[in-house]
């Protein structure tokens, strides 16, 4: 049913926009389909608030379109423009590399192009850019265990998978252990690939390796998960903390009822898109260009203001 | 220019007969030359609760390891055992949240889910087989088809995020997979089960000589009147119930199932199975060759987590020489 009547809404919404479209200004939004929590996440907050932005300025449209890879988001981004016609783009590119090519010749064409989170090889191919702070998220999470622990003791680390994003959060994270907290050993990181199985195996082996752990940093939610039920298994109660990050809903809400091992979240939020598409539509409605460059920092979330962060029907 | 000496080539045609009696043990040589590496690197790999743990985690693939055995000896392939299990994970969590409301959160919900989730495994074998059979469709296509639905049926259920079975509910589940018997751990004694009954019905019954015969020349086994369509649908039914019981395994342990959940086990599986002496072609192969190679497999995982001597960026490249040394190995099992 659902389904049905987003479909139906959706072919509406394209010829309504074919129409009249063209004065008032067609947003397109392009971005990975949900494949993982927290991709699910980012498409919650574009479809909720692409209906919010289309009552507060009434004749903007907006199309949200999901790719499950680098070549048919390049292909939608195409179809955006040729059959859609849009005026604005905000695009969350699956991949840096192959889409700053098309984004490049969107904007070469008059389209204002918004780049969210994976910035393109070349910045120049993008009117504005709004991201998560990736290195951010490894210094909140270093000085937050940092300071739990009190400087000193014994830490494992639950990577996600190898890319850029992945070693800006550890390079930051490491950074500040060296140089705040030189007492704190860090005996091991290895990929737990953000998922909740390989976060639940890789725990096991370092419980077997390491025969007293004061804290894990689980880099990601997901790894978190599988942490907690490894530790729980081997009955080990030296371990104080569980970090994990990105500010999955079932964590927040144990920040929230106080769980002893999980104190804190540190957020890497979803609704960044939320907060791109908000500033191009103002954008767009005002006249005024975007800044160039926005980063939304990492916070922490803590029992006092974790209810700000929980958002009981999201999918993440 | 000298002759060469016909004598000599014959030796060297036909290995002698210990030889090959030691290539058809390479996996089990591998296995063990992987364990005294592994103790030598850390001698926490010999505790009692590290290989209980290796155990625990080889018995998903194991058990699904076991069906591709069937599925591989008779000369099929099942390509979507991953996408299965996630899919049978994520519809067994939804089906028993539903039915807690009316059977509450007790045992009779848990083995309605069980069940619920062996007819799911058994149906979609019945939908391989047939299609593959009546339907005259090439196996790698259809479970290529069947791989691509069951995940996104998944990822379309859980809106991309993950399914949660109930709290109340996960702590009455939670002893299928946490709890022991005796002090094995169950799905230990479960993988132990499936691969005993698996080796029976292959070696010891008729049916397992009718696999055996259709995959090493089909032509020949219609001739000889087995009735070919039944005994291949059959070995895609044994294929789903196996994934099926992975994941009723499977389910108690997190307690959740993502798009994530069992990406890649189709690989692992028929790996293990092809590690173990099943020829990829079909006609011959071996339970307990499957058991240990599925065993090798989560030993190597296990031993570069337990140690830290090689780059984290070289983990699959450790895995990939072990695998093609081991399958050396046994080279000579297969000549002979």
């Amino acid at each position: 049913m659902k389904t049905a009547a987003r479909l139906a809404a959706l072919t509406v919404l394209m010829s309504a926009s074919l129409a009249l479209g063209q004065n008032r200004g067609t947003i397109g939004v392009s971005i990975p389909s949900a494949d993982h929590g927290w991709t699910a996440g980012v498409v919650y907050w574009a479809n909720r608030t692409k209906s919010e932005l289309e009552k507060k300025y009434p004749g903007m449209r907006i199309v949200v379109k999901t790719a499950k890879d680098a070549n048919e988001q390049a292909n939608q981004i195409q179809d955006l423009y040729t059959v859609n016609r849009i005026n604005t783009l905000v695009i969350l590119p699956v991949e840096s590399a192959p889409l700053t090519k098309p984004v490049a010749d969107l904007k070469r064409r008059g389209v204002y192009t918004v780049v969210v989170d994976r910035g393109l090889t070349d910045p120049s191919a993008q009117d504005a850019y709004v991201a998560g702070d990736n290195p951010g998220l490894g210094r909140v999470s270093a000085e937050y265990l940092g300071k739990a622990m009190g400087g000193k003791g014994n830490l494992v680390v639950l990577r996600g998978i190898p890319t850029v994003i992945d070693n800006q959060r550890v390079d930051a994270f490491e950074a500040v252990m060296k140089s705040k907290y030189p007492n704190i050993k860090i005996l091991d990181k290895k990929y737990a690939n953000w998922n909740r199985d390989d976060g639940f195996k890789v725990m096991q082996d370092y419980l077997t390796r390491f025969p007293k752990i004061d804290a894990v940093w689980a880099q990601d939610d997901d790894i978190a998960v599988g942490v907690l039920r490894a530790i729980q298994q081997a009955r080990r109660n030296d371990i104080k903390i569980v970090l994990g990050g990105a500010g999955m809903k079932e964590m927040i809400k144990r920040v929230m009822d106080g769980d002893k091992l999980i104190t804190a979240d540190v957020t890497y939020p979803p609704d960044m898109i939320a907060d791109a598409m908000r500033m191009a539509a103002e954008s767009r409605a005002s006249g005024k260009p975007m800044p160039k460059n926005t980063i939304i920092p990492s916070k922490l979330i803590t029992k006092e203001n974790a209810k700000n962060f929980y958002f009981p029907d999201s999918p993440f | 220019m000298s002759t060469p000496k016909p004598d000599a080539a014959v030796a060297a045609a036909r290995p002698p007969a210990v030889l090959a009696r030691i290539g058809s043990l390479g996996p089990l040589l591998g296995l063990l030359a992987l364990a005294l590496v592994a103790t030598l690197l850390n001698p926490d790999f010999l505790t009692v609760s590290n290989l209980t743990n290796v155990l625990t985690r080889a018995a998903f693939i194991g058990i699904i390891a076991v069906g591709a055995t069937f599925v591989i000896i008779s000369g099929g392939i099942d390509l979507s055992v991953g996408s299965m299990a996630a899919l049978i994970a994520g519809s067994v969590i939804l089906i028993m949240n539903a039915l807690s409301g009316t059977l509450g959160n007790s045992w009779t919900t848990v083995v309605a889910g069980m069940l619920i989730a062996l007819g799911i495994g058994a149906l979609a074998g019945l939908f391989h087989g047939t299609t593959i059979t009546r339907g005259r469709i090439e196996p790698f296509i259809v479970t290529l088809g069947t791989l691509g639905i069951y995940r996104s049926v998944l990822t379309y259920l859980s809106q991309g995020g993950s399914i949660s079975l109930n709290l109340p509910l996960s702590d009455v589940y939670s002893p299928v997979y946490y709890g022991a018997v005796a002090g094995i751990p169950i799905p230990i004694l479960v993988f132990a089960a499936v691969a005993l009954l698996g080796g029976l019905i292959l070696n010891r019954t008729r049916y397992g000589r009718y696999v055996q015969a259709i995959g090493s020349n089909e032509q020949v086994a219609r001739y000889a009147a087995i009735n070919v369509t039944r005994v291949k649908i059959i070995t895609y039914m044994i294929q789903g119930i196996c994934v099926a019981i992975a994941t009723i395994l499977y389910v108690p342990r997190l307690g959740s199932a993502s798009p994530s959940t069992g990406l890649l086990w189709e690989l692992e599986a028929i790996a293990a199975v092809i590690i173990g002496g099943t020829a990829l072609k079909g006609g011959s192969g071996r339970i307990w060759g499957t058991v240990v190679g599925a065993v090798l497999l989560v030993t190597i995982e296990n031993v570069l987590n337990l140690t830290s001597i090689i780059s984290v960026y070289l983990n699959a490249a450790v895995q990939g020489v072990v695998i093609i040394i081991v399958a050396f190995l046994q080279r000579g099992g297969r000549r002979a």
